[in-house]
């Protein structure tokens, strides 16, 4: 077991770096250079760009980048006058984790349950109606799942306000839509997952002991058939964490999706880089942890 | 066994050969292809899908080019103005068709997944079968590349080659194919590791057939089914990748329109007319439902387990 985890850290270290290497060397190849604010003399502008080592060359600039990086400094942003991306990026993830982990949490728990109640009336109506939501799910980007709940409780009926995040009644519309897409394939595989549970052996010794019903749902089948979502929990949080580029945006949340996209449209070169970084080290961290969790999990991952 | 003794010999008649029966083809023999089509024509439900795909791209072909409308002409007269007989499915904040533009926009977006999945399929498809096949050291090397590269988020690295090269179609579809390829490389890695432990593959080998024919005639034909269902299941994916690119400006540039960009400027025009964002989302879920729905019913028409039974 220790083996797998500092396999798994160790290859997740080098996608880090080459991670890293990549943003830095295509940052370098984007049109347009990091300090073209007319308002910069040419004396501040030179110091600048000796501060950040950009007059040197480019395998110097790349170690120096590295550096700056391990004291967390992601250098100054280009629109939001004299604020560090640092500053900016801890200012707005806050916000970020928070309609993401709602989210997260919404999309588990819900479509958890709806997995294993369509499990159970296999067949009937409400399985029906479960695969129904599963299909709606998949087919709908969040973007316009958002737009469609805006107008409708928010525009049309007026239940609940449809931008900004100042309060609980505020973060329910971002939730629904951001986690909607992934509370679909939670749904999914823990239908079948539940089917192909209740077939097994032992739940059938665990009815021939005499277990309640209500024990072998919950005790024996619910238990097994939650093992493969672990597997997904890498890639989900990825897809919600970029989720939250357009959530944020459509909704006004200041978070970093919007600083995200703004940044992109305003051409803040150092936004973005400092941003992808931030969010593909996020990323990378997430899914070793989820390799690592299925390891301890299940034994027989490890093995092979 | 007293039963034996009952039968006796004049129970049993000759018939003889009737050779012309023997040989006589009770039922028109199916080539792998037309049985999955066969049973595709059987699955209503995929079937309605490719049909319904079918008529999506006969009017993003047809619809720009016999409209009285240019997608791109503004109209200050005529501004977010609701469904008549003139603009079927009313106009947008700038006063352009909107009928158009959703078809102009099903050009470039159905284009543009189905070029980038495409794209994917084959490259992934040559290095997983290269990869799969040779094995040892290249195999390792590949599969340690590939280790790397699937742990880097794709929509990262799409989001920065896009600012590199500048926004546009083929741009899309390159950003999108850099690191798309390597699921289905991976998906065909192992299609092939599983295949060429297969007889048919050692009777070649023995046979003399070279290495290239082997795969060409070979395993290709055999996992060829496997990467038409994976095709369609990711154009999905591609039309969502362009779709998010668009909304964070990134995608196409306007006034080109795209359903991406459909969304975004629906989202804005909530309020004024909702039809702008609803009209759009209406094409763009019913063209990814559809597509899953037949990725559904071409992995069943094509797993051979499957084949025989009705």
């Amino acid at each position: 077991m220790k083996k797998y985890i500092l396999k798994r850290i160790i290859m997740s270290v080098i996608t880090v770096l080459i991670l890293i290497t990549v943003v830095f060397f295509l940052v370098r190849l984007m049109p347009g250079g990091p300090f073209t604010n007319p308002k910069l003399t040419p004396e501040v502008k030179a110091v600048m760009e000796a501060y950040y080592g950009l007059d040197k060359p480019l395998p110097v600039q790349y170690v120096q980048y590295l550096k700056n990086l391990l004291h967390g400094d992601l250098g100054y942003s280009m629109s939001y006058s004299n604020q560090t991306v640092t500053s900016l990026i801890l200012k707005a993830f806050p916000y970020s984790a928070d309609v993401g982990i709602r989210a997260l949490v919404f999309a588990f728990s819900v479509g958890i349950v709806l997995g294993i109640i369509a499990a159970l009336n296999r067949g009937k109506k409400l399985d029906f109606l479960c695969i129904i939501i599963a299909i709606i799910g998949t087919s709908v980007p969040d973007f316009i799942m958002g737009g469609i709940l805006q107008y409708f409780f928010g525009i049309r009926w007026g239940l609940l306000p449809i931008a900004q995040y100042k309060g609980i009644e505020y973060t329910i519309l971002p939730m629904i839509s951001l986690g909607f897409a992934t509370l679909a394939s939670v749904s999914r595989i823990m239908r079948s997952s539940m089917l192909e549970v209740v077939n097994q052996d032992y739940i059938k010794t665990a009815r021939a002991k005499g277990i309640s019903e209500f024990q072998v749902i919950t005790r024996h089948e619910i238990r097994n058939a939650i093992m493969p979502l672990v597997t997904i929990m890498g890639p989900l949080v990825a897809s919600i964490l970029t989720g939250t580029f357009v959530i944020e945006s459509i909704f006004a949340i200041p978070g970093m999706g919007k600083y995200y996209v703004d940044s992109i449209s305003s051409l803040d070169y150092t936004m973005v880089l400092g941003m992808t970084v931030f969010y593909g080290v996020l990323l990378v961290i997430a899914t070793t942890i989820t390799d690592i969790v299925y390891g301890l999990v299940d034994p027989r991952i490890r093995v092979s | 066994m007293n039963n034996t003794e009952e039968i006796k010999d004049d129970d049993f008649q000759i018939i003889g050969k009737q050779l012309e029966q023997m040989e006589s083809i009770s039922r028109p023999a199916l080539s792998y292809w037309e049985d999955a089509w066969r049973r595709i024509k059987k699955n209503r439900i995929a079937f309605f899908s490719l049909v319904l795909l079918g008529i999506y791209v006969l009017l993003a072909v047809f619809v720009p080019i016999f409209s009285p409308y240019d997608y791109a002409e503004q109209n200050s007269a005529n501004l977010s103005a609701g469904i008549s007989v003139q603009n079927w499915f009313g106009t947008d904040s700038l006063g352009r068709d909107l009928f158009v533009r959703v078809w102009m926009g099903a050009r470039v977006s159905l284009t543009i997944g189905f070029f980038a999945a495409l794209l994917n399929a084959v490259i992934g498809t040559l290095i997983g079968g290269i990869s799969g096949y040779s094995g040892g050291k290249a195999d390792m090397i590949i599969m340690r590349l590939v280790e790397v590269l699937y742990g880097i988020p794709n929509l990262i690295v799409t989001i920065l080659v896009m600012l590199v090269i500048g926004r546009g179609v083929i741009s899309l579809v390159i950003a999108m194919t850099i690191v798309g390829w390597i699921g289905s490389c991976r998906f065909i890695r192992g299609e092939i590791l599983r295949l060429k432990e297969q007889d048919f593959v050692l009777a070649g080998k023995v046979l003399g057939v070279p290495a290239i024919v082997i795969i060409v005639k070979h395993l290709i034909p055999n996992v060829l089914g496997l990467i038409i269902t994976n095709l369609t299941s990711a154009i999905p994916g591609a039309i969502f990748g362009e779709a998010f690119l668009s909304f964070i400006g990134l995608g196409v540039a306007p006034p080109t329109a795209s359903w991406g960009i459909l969304a975004k400027e629906g989202i804005k025009m909530l309020r004024v007319a909702p039809t702008q964002l609803l009209i759009p989302a209406f094409f763009i879920c019913t063209t990814v439902l559809a597509l899953n729905l037949l990725g559904d019913g071409l992995r069943d028409a094509f797993d051979p387990k499957l084949r025989g039974e009705d």
